[in-house]
Formats: C-alpha cells, structure tokens, sequence
C-alpha cells in the first residue's frame, strides 16, 4: 500500500517538472521586453487575455464546465480595483490587485452553486445572465461606476511605491507579465496536483468519478472559485494599467472572444490559452488593420471554420507541432546549457 | 396599466413567433442555436430592403420575408448545420457564435450601421381607444398574426401526420427512426420552418424591438430565455414563457426603467434553479 502512494508521488512529481520547452517559453515571454520595446501596449493586452483565458481554460478545459460569463469576474474586480483606487480606499496596486482578485473569487464561490446545477444549456445561460445582471448594476448605479461613460478619474499610484505607470506601457508590460507568471505557477500546481487530477476525472465520466469517491461538487465548487479569482485579476489589471473601466467589460462579446482564444490554443493544457491569447491579437491586429470596421467577420470565420475541420484533428496537429519541440528541447538542451532562451520558439 | 398589459401581450406574441422556431430545434436535436437571432434578422432586413427600396407593399414583404429566410434557413441547414449536430455542446456554441460574428459584420458593410426602420401602412399608423386604453392598430395586427400562427402551429403540431412525426421525433429520436420516420428530413423542413417564422417575427417586429446589425446579439438572450424558461417538449410552454416574458419586460422597463432588464435576468435565473428543465416542461429530461 505504501510502495503504491510511493509510486503514484513519484509519478506525480515526474509529471509535474518543468520540462525544457517550458522554461525556453517563459525565457521568451520576458525576452519580449527587450525585443519588442514599441509594442507594450499590445503586448500587455496579450499578457491580461492569456490570463484571462488561462482562467478559462481551468473550468473549461480541466473541469469541462461551459461557461458564457467568465466576463463578470473580469468585470466585476475590473471595477472593485478602479473603485478602491478612484477612492485611495486601497492605494498599492499589488494589494489591490490581490483584493480584486479575492472579492471576485468571493463572487464566483457564491455563483458556483449556481452553475453547478442542470445541463450545458442552463450553464450557458446562468453564466451569461449573471454577467448581464452585473452589467445592468453597473449601468444602474452610474453615480457609483459612471454609467456608459465608464469609470474616469481613476489615478493608480506607482506599484510598490516605485515603478509609476508610464505612457509607454513599459512598466504596466512588465507588471502584467510578472502576474501574469505567478499566477501560471499557481494555476500549474493546482492541475498537477492530485486535486488537478480528480478534476480531469471529473471531466472524463463524473458518475464514475463520483464512485471512486471524488467529491465532484467541492471539486468543481473549488474550481470555479479559483478561476473567477484569476478571470478577477485580469480585469484589475487591465483596470489598473488603463486607469479606465467601461460597461463593455461585462460584455457578451468578451466571454465570446474569450472562448475563441482558448479554442484557437487548445482546451485542456495550460499553455492553450496563452499560445491562443499571442494568436488571436495577432489575428485581431492584423484584421483590423486590414478591413478596421469589419474584422468580426473574419473572427467569426475563424470560429466557424475551426469548428467544421474539427476541434479533435486541430488538437491532433497541435499534439504533433508540441512533441516535435519537447523533443527538440530536450535534444538541445544538453548541448546548450547556457542559451536556454536561444531554443527555437514556434508559437 | 392595462396599456402595460396590451403592450406586453404584443411583445410577448413577437417574442413566441421569433422564438418557437428554436425550441423546436433545440428539442429535436438538442442542438444550441445561437444564430436564430441572425435569422429574424435577415427577415427583418429583408422587409426594409423590399418595403422601402422596392416600394413593394407591406403586406407583400411579410410573406416573402418569411420565404426567404426559410430558404435561407434551409439552405444553412443542409449545408452547414448537419455536420455539428453530432458535436459537443460547445462545438455548436462556438459554431453558431461564429456565425452571429459573421451575420453582424455583414449586415454591417451591406447595409451600414444605422437604425433602419420599415415604412408601415398609413392604416397600420396611430392608435384607438377602447374604454378610455390607448392601443396601437399595429400591435393589434401583430398580435392577431402572431395568435393565428400560434394556432395553426398548434394545429400542424396536434393534427397532421407531419405534426405526429415531429412529436415522435422529439419524444424519442431513436425509437422514431426506427419506425421507419425519416428524422433528418423532418428536421430539414422544421428548420427552415422554424428560420422562415424567426424572419416573419423579426420582420414585423422591426417597427417595435428595432433593426440594426447587432439585433442578434441583443435579442439572443430574450430567446434563450424563452425556450430555457418555457422547455421544449410542446409550443404551449413557449407561448406562455414569452408572454410572462413580454408583459415582464414592458412593465419593467415601465416601472422601474433602469433596473428592467437586470429583473428579468433575475427571474430566469431563479426558475432556472427552481426548475432547470424550464417552468412548464415535463419531467422527463433528456
């Protein structure tokens, strides 16, 4: 019996490491800073979609819940973080950022109770309507968040007391990058933990799952907690390095486009989210770009087309691409101890 | 207050015609249209273009609207839509979302952004009175319309053999090919059916819930909550979810008019809790 929980912890350590690819992805990542210096701005939009899709993609891609309003804790802490601020309740923005990321995860253990119950389409529409009614308060409550005109007069003070926001975007990107990566840490633990493993049970057969004594509801109460903390820090960044919160937060076009990003990465693994969050604004920068009024069309192509070829051989590919490069890392490697950052980075 | 409950009536007549249309696809195929909306749309701008480019007579865009956004609907239907039945939920979110995308674009470049509005009949115009209630001649044609569809659509469903079909296909999908029931054509004609009603609704109801390139996007949720609140094992449970929704949605918006729709989102989520296989469906849950 021993032996065995000794075996399954080796396993589970194993399969948690770091493999090569992923260290020479992040290496990348904050390479970007230096390599890209006039396009922060894009690039930090990119870092708080990748997060926000990260959050999706844990109740999405792990848990298998569809969810049509991660919006409302992006929303929500959106304008919990340019409240306190707008009012010096909460000056430092990383203890506001913290704040917004647990009241929005307050917010989403009180909704879980509401998602958990009936079939994909009550889902659809329980999650989508409690993202509308946050909306609809916001809009009420205009001498509060602004109304239509959205929330102004926000003034976010340096971050630690040091690193003031500047007009370049420098050390907003900076900001979002380094959340962004702690939160990837965070989100990575929880999926190679056991608790990460019953999840995927869950999402697999979650009659059987309940059999073998997973408590399926806390599991995924949990989970949706954990993910509208993170969807919850998205939207405080992007509130704090804009010093702006507008109704469309709580849109029905963000969870849409958010749905598309993790499709376009890849459900179930973590990267799929932040591979699909560099992709999209790509495709999205470079649509508008080309047709300025229209690119929703093309987006909507995209999805459509996505879903006829098939999610299942599009992952396939991904598969292919993704074993190609562990295997390429780890064959470079050992021959380049010290240029980690030099493997090649396709995505 | 009784101008409340005509008003609500009509919308909520509008509501049912624009909507039944996917609770019927929903129930037989359990399949989740997003882009129904795309299809009232189509109709809606389908009128403009004939009524007020053509100069073609009110009472003559209707019928082709509906015609044409059936074929529409037929078309997309044989085309496109048979290859994600079979899918995962999501895949058909994803799918039809696409196609909400696509439809809002196109409307946008082919007929620009703005409000468009259909030239009604000077008949159609003003209102009477009838002790002392203001009531619109228009809202009274779109609920005589809409109550002699919803009586006929009840006639087809309850009467023919088409109907009894359709019921065993939605009852049991298996069990109804097996008794030798072509179901993928039942659907195909129910589809386009269900679009070309979507188009009619959207068409007459231009002058009340308004036309521009993101109606789909707008009234979605309104459909949705009629089919999720009303079930989707007979037209009865529609009928009386859109109308609770219209007259809901006009007194709210009357009575207390920034908090209008927040009210409604909250009593679909409480019946969606209470009663998620909708307030008036069976027990039986697929």
């Amino acid at each position: 019996m021993t032996a065995n929980a000794d075996e399954v912890a080796r396993y589970l350590k194993r399969r948690a490491r770091w493999s090569p690819f992923e260290i020479a992805f992040w290496i990348f990542a904050f390479a970007t800073i230096w390599l890209f210096p006039g396009k922060y701005l894009i690039l930090k939009d990119t870092a708080i979609l990748a997060l926000f899709a990260l959050s999706l993609d844990l109740i999405l891609g792990y848990a298998g819940i569809i969810s049509l309003g991660q919006a409302a804790f992006f929303g929500f802490a959106g304008y919990f973080a340019g409240l306190v601020a707008k009012y010096g309740i909460i000056n430092e923005p990383v203890i506001a950022l913290v704040c917004s990321g647990l009241i929005a995860a307050a917010l989403g253990f009180v909704t879980s109770f509401l998602v958990l119950r009936g079939s994909d389409l009550t889902r659809l529409m329980v999650t989508l309507g409690v993202s509308l009614m946050l909306g609809e308060l916001a809009n009420r409550y205009s001498n509060i968040t602004g109304g239509a005109d959205g929330l102004q007069g926000v003034e976010i003070e340096p971050v630690l007391g040091r690193f003031r926001f500047d007009l370049f975007g420098h050390n907003g990107y900076v900001y979002c990058l380094i959340v962004l990566f702690i939160c990837f840490v965070i989100a990575r633990r929880i999926i190679y933990s056991p608790f990460g493993l019953s999840l995927r049970s869950i999402k697999g057969n979650t009659l059987r799952a309940a059999a073998i004594g997973v408590p399926v509801k806390w599991r995924l109460v949990a989970i949706y907690t954990v993910s509208a903390g993170l969807a919850g820090i998205a939207g405080a960044l992007l509130t704090q390095t804009t010093a702006f919160c507008s109704l469309d937060v709580f849109s029905l076009e963000r969870s849409a486009d958010l749905l598309l990003v993790l499709i376009i990465g890849g459900t179930g693994y973590l990267y799929g989210g932040l591979i699909g969050a560099v992709i999209y604004k790509f495709l999205q920068d470079w649509l508008s770009n080309l047709t300025p009024q229209y690119w929703q069309f093309w987006i909507g192509l995209v999805l459509v087309v996505i879903v006829l070829i098939g999610r299942e051989r599009m992952a396939g590919w991904v598969r292919i691409v993704r074993s190609l490069l562990v295997r390429l890392g780890t064959w470079l490697m050992p021959r380049l101890p010290a240029l980690g950052g030099a493997a090649p980075d396709g995505r | 207050m009784l101008t409340i409950l005509y008003d609500g009536i009509a919308y909520g007549m509008l509501l049912f015609v624009l909507a039944c249309g996917l609770s019927v696809t929903l129930g037989l195929m359990n399949f989740i249209n997003l882009a129904h909306g795309a299809f009232a749309m189509a109709g809606g701008y389908c009128t403009v273009f004939l009524v007020n480019r053509l100069g073609l007579p009110f009472a003559l865009g209707l019928p082709i609207a509906f015609l044409v956004t059936a074929l529409i609907g037929g078309l997309f239907e044989r085309t496109l839509y048979v290859h994600v039945y079979a899918r995962s939920h999501l895949d058909q979110v994803l799918f039809t979302i696409g196609l909400v995308f696509m439809s809002v674009a196109a409307v946008d470049y082919t007929m620009g952004s703005s409000q468009q509005f259909v030239q009604i009949p000077e008949a159609l115009q003003g209102q009477f009175e009838v002790d002392g209630i203001g009531m619109g001649k228009y809202r009274l044609l779109i609920i005589v319309i809409c109550g002699l569809l919803t009586v006929a659509l009840q006639l087809i469903l309850a009467k023919t053999r088409f109907g009894s079909r359709l019921r065993a296909a939605v009852d049991d999908q298996r069990v109804a090919r097996g008794l030798g029931i072509n179901v993928g054509a039942v659907f195909g004609i129910t589809f386009a059916f269900g679009s070309g009603l979507a188009g009619l609704g959207g068409a007459l109801g231009a002058e009340i819930l308004g036309l521009d390139p993101t109606f789909p996007l707008k009234y979605m949720i309104y459909f949705l909550i009629v089919v999720t609140v009303g079930g989707t094992s007979s037209i009865t449970g529609p009928f009386f979810a859109s109308i609770l929704l219209g007259i809901g949605d006009v007194a709210g918006k009357y009575y207390v008019p920034k908090l209008g729709a927040f009210v409604i989102y909250a009593i679909m989520i409480i019946v969606l809790i209470w009663r998620p296989q909708g307030l008036f469906a069976r027990g039986a849950a697929r």
